[in-house]
C-alpha cells in the first residue's frame, strides 16, 4: 500500500492510497490517519481512486480515523470509491455513515 | 507419494466406514428418540389431566410443572443428536494464509502462560503468536518478548472506557494485528502442534466463519470429582449441534475467520450509531419542547435561540429519516449549534450561562454523564430555558459517530455478555454464516481443582448464558433457521434447571413427613404411566451418547441447582435492572478456601431434610398413618435425589490433581 499526503489550500489533507485497503493494510492506513490527525489536521480526505478492494478490516481503518478525526474536532470523508468499494460501503451499510464524494474536491465543499 | 496415496485411500476407507456406522446409529437414535417423545407426552397429559391433587395444588401444580419442564429438556436432547454426525476429515489447507494465534491471559502465573505460548509458537503452520496481557506485566512482557513471540496489551485509548473483561482484551488485539485467521487460545490451553492443520481446511469454504475443537484437561483424572470433562457436550451436544449449522463457538480451542469478526463489527458499529444518533436528538427534541413551556417571554433573543435549535434539530431528524448520511447530518448540525450559541452568547454575556454551562458541563464528547445529569436536573422541575439550551448543546455536541462511549468504535466480539463466545457465535449465525465443530482433541488445559473455583465458573457460564437469552432472545434472531433457534433456546433451557430440581426435592418430603401426595393416582397406576417414559429417556441418553461416561454431568446438573438459580436470577436482574453480575474471572491454580461446607450450604440441607424425611415416612407407616407402597416409591426418589448430591461429598474431599485423599 502506497499512499500520498496532499495539504490544500482550506487546511484539509487529502490521503490518496494506492493499492488493497485490506486487513493487510488496515493497521497501516489507521497509523497514518492517526499521525495526520495528531499533527492538527483533523480535516481529512481519503481519496480511494486508486484502491481496487476494500474489505471489512479496511473499513474498519476507516472508522477509527473517523473516531480520531471527530475527536480532534475535525472529519474524514472518503472520496472517489470504486465499483466494488461502492458495493462493500452498501452491503455493510456503511454509507449510512460514510457517504462516498465523487472526488477529494467535493469532500469538503460544504463546510 | 506411494506410501501418502495408500494412507489417504486407507483414511478414505476409514471415513466410508465411519458414515455407514453413523447412518445405522442414527436410525437406532431417532427411533428411540420418538418413542420416548411419545411416551413423555402420554404421560405428561395424564399427569396434566387425570392425576392432579386438587387438595394439595401448592405441591401439584410446581410438580407437574417441573416434568413439563424436563420432558421440553428431553425433546431438545432428541432435536440436538436428531442428525447426529462425525464430519469428514477437511481437505489440506493452502500453505499460504496468515494467522494469528491469540493466548489471552489476565492473572494466571507467568509460567504457566509461557509454557502456552512456547507450544503455540512450535505450531506447524506458519503463524504469529501473541501473548495478550490483560494484566499488563512487565515481567511477563520480558519472559514473552525473549522468546520472540509479541506482547500486545491495551494502549491508553481504554483508559476511563469500559474493558469487557475477555471480549475487550480480543478485541484490542483483533484490531493490531492482521491475520486472515485468528486461533484463540486460554492461557492454560496448550495446543498440539497440529492443530491449524487439521482445523484450516474447513475454511475453504468462504462462508465458514469458525472452527471449535473440544476443551480437555491435563489435571483431571478418571473419577473426575469436580465434574470437569464435558465429554457429552464435546462430543455428541455439539456435533449434534453443528449437523443444524449451530455449533457453538466456546471461547477458546477455536479457529476464527477474521472477515467475519470485522463484518459483524460494522455492522454493528452502523446499527450502534444510528441507535445512539436518533436517541439523542429525540433527548434534546424532548428538553427543548419543555423549555419552550417553561419560557415566559422575558428573554426574547433566548426563546429564538431556542427556537432556531429546535428547528436546527427538526431538520436533522427530518432528513436522517430520508436517508442523509449520519456523519454529515451531525457534523452540519454541531456547526448550525455551534454558530447559534455563538450569537447568544455574544448578545448576552450574563453571568447565569457561565454557572448553567458547568452545569451542563462543557467537556463535550467524553460528557455522556454530565449531559445526563443535566438532563435529569431539568426533568426534575429545576428548569429555565438557559439551561435547556446547554444541555441541548452539550447533547449535540456529544453526538457522534465515534460511540465515544467505548474505547474502540468496532467491537468484533459481542460485549453483551460475559459469554462473548456464545454471543458472538449467535451473531454469525444470524448473519447467515456457517461454523464448524471439529471432533478432535488438539489442546490441553488445566480445569479448577477446588470446588470454590469450579462454582464461579460455572456460576459464570450459567450466568452468561442467561444474559444473552435475555438480551438477544434467539427466537428473535429473525435471519437464524428455525434449527438454529432451537438449539441456542436448548442451551438457554438447560439452565433453568435449578428451579425444577427443588421441586424434585420438595415432592418427597412433602410426602414423607406430611403425606401430602401431588398425584391422586394409586402408586401403582403412576409407576405404570412414568417407569416407560423414564425407561426410554434413560435409553435415548445412553444411544445418544453413544455409550459415553455422563453420569458425572448428570450428577452435577442436579448437585448444583443453587448456581443455576442464583445464575438465572442475577442475569435477569443485571439484564432488566442493570445490577452487576460480581463477574470474577476464573484462577486456574488452586485456591485457598476456609470451610468449603459454606460453598454448598444450600445442598447441605437439602441433604438433611432428605435425609430425615426417610425415618419420619418409616415411623409414619408403624404408627399406620401411612401407606407402605407409596411411602417405598418415595423413599427410593429420596435414595436418586441423596445419590445426585453425594457427588459433592467427593468435591469437598478433593485436594486437586494427583493429591487423592484415599
Amino acid at each position: 500500500m502506497e499512499s500520498d499526503i496532499t495539504h490544500r489550500g482550506d487546511g484539509v489533507a487529502v490521503l490518496a492510497l494506492r493499492g488493497k485497503l485490506n486487513m493487510v493494510t488496515a493497521p497501516v492506513v489507521r497509523e497514518t490517519i492517526t499521525a495526520l490527525v495528531g499533527d492538527g489536521h483533523s480535516r481529512v480526505v481519503v481519496d480511494l481512486a486508486e484502491v481496487p478492494f476494500l474489505d471489512s478490516s479496511g473499513l474498519g481503518a476507516l472508522i477509527a480515523g473517523l473516531k480520531s478525526a471527530r475527536q480532534a474536532g475535525g472529519d474524514l470523508r472518503i472520496a472517489a470509491p470504486s465499483e466494488q468499494t461502492r458495493l462493500v460501503l452498501r452491503l455493510t451499510n456503511m454509507e449510512r455513515v460514510l457517504t462516498p464524494y465523487d472526488t477529494a474536491e467535493e469532500a469538503f465543499a460544504r463546510a | 507419494m506411494t506410501g501418502t496415496l495408500t494412507l489417504s485411500r486407507g483414511a478414505a476407507r476409514t471415513e466410508r466406514l465411519d458414515r455407514r456406522q453413523d447412518e445405522r446409529h442414527l436410525i437406532l437414535v431417532r427411533l428411540v428418540a420418538t418413542v420416548t417423545l411419545l411416551l413423555g407426552t402420554l404421560y405428561i397429559a395424564w399427569r396434566w389431566l387425570f392425576s392432579l391433587n386438587p387438595d394439595a395444588l401448592w405441591i401439584a401444580v410446581p410438580l407437574v410443572l417441573a416434568e413439563t419442564y424436563s420432558l421440553i429438556d428431553v425433546t431438545f436432547f432428541a432435536i440436538t443428536v436428531w442428525r447426529v454426525r462425525r464430519r469428514p476429515r477437511p481437505p489440506a489447507p493452502p500453505r499460504d494464509w496468515t494467522v494469528d494465534v491469540f493466548i489471552a491471559t489476565y492473572n494466571e502465573p507467568i509460567d504457566l502462560v509461557l509454557r502456552t505460548a512456547e507450544a503455540a509458537k512450535r505450531i506447524h503452520y506458519p503463524h504469529r503468536t501473541w501473548v495478550l496481557d490483560d494484566g499488563n506485566r512487565p515481567e511477563l512482557r520480558e519472559a514473552i518478548e525473549r522468546e520472540g513471540i509479541g506482547y500486545l496489551t491495551r494502549g491508553a485509548a481504554w483508559d476511563g472506557h469500559q474493558r469487557h473483561a475477555k471480549a475487550g482484551n480480543l478485541n484490542n488485539a483483533i484490531l493490531a494485528t492482521e491475520g486472515e485467521f485468528i486461533l484463540v487460545l486460554d492461557a492454560d490451553q496448550v495446543p498440539d502442534a497440529r492443530i491449524l492443520d487439521h482445523t484450516l481446511g474447513y475454511f475453504l469454504d468462504d462462508s465458514v466463519a469458525f472452527v471449535q475443537t473440544p476443551q480437555t484437561f491435563g489435571n483431571v483424572g478418571s473419577r473426575d470429582p469436580l465434574g470437569s470433562d464435558a465429554p457429552l457436550f464435546y462430543g455428541p451436544i455439539q456435533q449434534g449441534k453443528d449437523a443444524w449449522n449451530a455449533a457453538f463457538f466456546c471461547g477458546s480451542n477455536a479457529v476464527l475467520r477474521r472477515e467475519a469478526l470485522m463484518q459483524l463489527a460494522i455492522a454493528r458499529y452502523v446499527k450502534d450509531v444510528e441507535r445512539s444518533v436518533a436517541h439523542a436528538l429525540r433527548r434534546a427534541s424532548r428538553v427543548l419542547e419543555q423549555a419552550r413551556r417553561t419560557d415566559d417571554g422575558k428573554d426574547p433573543v433566548l426563546s429564538a435561540a431556542l427556537s432556531a435549535l429546535d428547528d436546527a434539530i427538526g431538520e436533522t431528524r427530518r432528513s436522517l429519516q430520508d436517508g442523509e448520511p449520519i456523519a454529515l447530518a451531525t457534523f452540519e448540525l454541531q456547526r448550525r449549534v455551534e454558530g447559534i450559541s455563538r450569537d447568544l452568547v455574544a448578545i448576552q454575556l450574563h453571568a447565569a450561562a457561565l454557572d448553567l454551562a458547568d452545569l451542563a458541563g462543557e467537556t463535550g464528547i467524553a460528557a455522556d454523564l454530565d449531559f445526563t445529569a443535566a438532563v435529569d436536573q431539568l426533568s426534575s422541575g429545576e428548569s429555565s430555558p438557559l439551561a435547556a439550551f446547554t444541555a441541548v448543546q452539550a447533547l449535540i455536541r456529544s453526538l457522534d459517530v465515534d460511540l465515544g462511549s467505548e474505547a474502540q468504535p468496532l467491537m468484533p466480539l459481542a460485549t453483551i455478555s460475559v459469554t462473548e463466545d456464545m454471543a458472538t457465535a449467535m451473531r454469525l449465525h444470524s448473519a447467515g454464516w456457517r461454523s464448524v465443530y471439529h471432533h478432535e482433541n488438539l489442546a490441553v488445559g488445566l480445569a479448577p481443582e477446588d470446588l470454590g473455583t469450579m462454582l464461579r465458573q460455572r456460576l459464570r457460564w450459567a450466568q452468561g448464558t442467561v444474559q444473552v437469552m435475555l438480551r438477544e432472545n434467539p427466537h428473535l434472531q429473525r435471519s437464524m433457521t428455525f434449527a438454529q433457534r432451537l438449539m441456542y433456546a436448548a442451551t438457554g433451557w438447560s439452565y433453568l434447571s435449578g428451579f425444577a430440581t427443588v421441586v424434585y426435592f420438595a415432592a418427597p418430603i412433602a410426602y414423607l413427613c406430611f403425606g401430602v401426595l401431588p398425584a391422586t393416582a394409586d402408586p401403582i397406576q403412576f409407576l405404570v404411566h412414568f417407569l416407560p417414559f423414564l425407561a426410554a429417556s434413560r435409553l435415548l441418553f445412553l444411544v445418544g451418547s453413544r455409550g459415553i461416561p455422563t453420569r458425572r454431568g448428570r450428577q452435577y446438573s442436579v448437585a448444583l441447582f443453587p448456581v443455576w438459580i442464583r445464575a438465572t436470577v442475577t442475569a435477569a436482574a443485571n439484564v432488566f435492572f442493570a445490577r452487576p453480575l460480581d463477574f470474577v474471572v476464573t484462577p486456574k491454580t488452586r485456591q485457598r478456601t476456609g470451610n468449603a461446607l459454606r460453598l454448598v450450604w444450600p445442598q447441605a440441607v437439602m441433604a438433611v431434610l432428605l435425609a430425615v424425611s426417610v425415618p419420619i415416612g418409616v415411623a409414619r407407616v408403624t404408627l399406620g398413618v401411612a401407606e407402605p407402597i407409596p411411602v417405598l416409591v418415595n423413599v427410593v426418589w429420596v435414595a436418586v435425589d441423596l445419590a445426585a448430591l453425594g457427588v459433592l461429598v467427593s468435591a469437598l474431599r478433593y485436594r486437586g490433581y494427583g493429591k487423592e485423599a484415599e
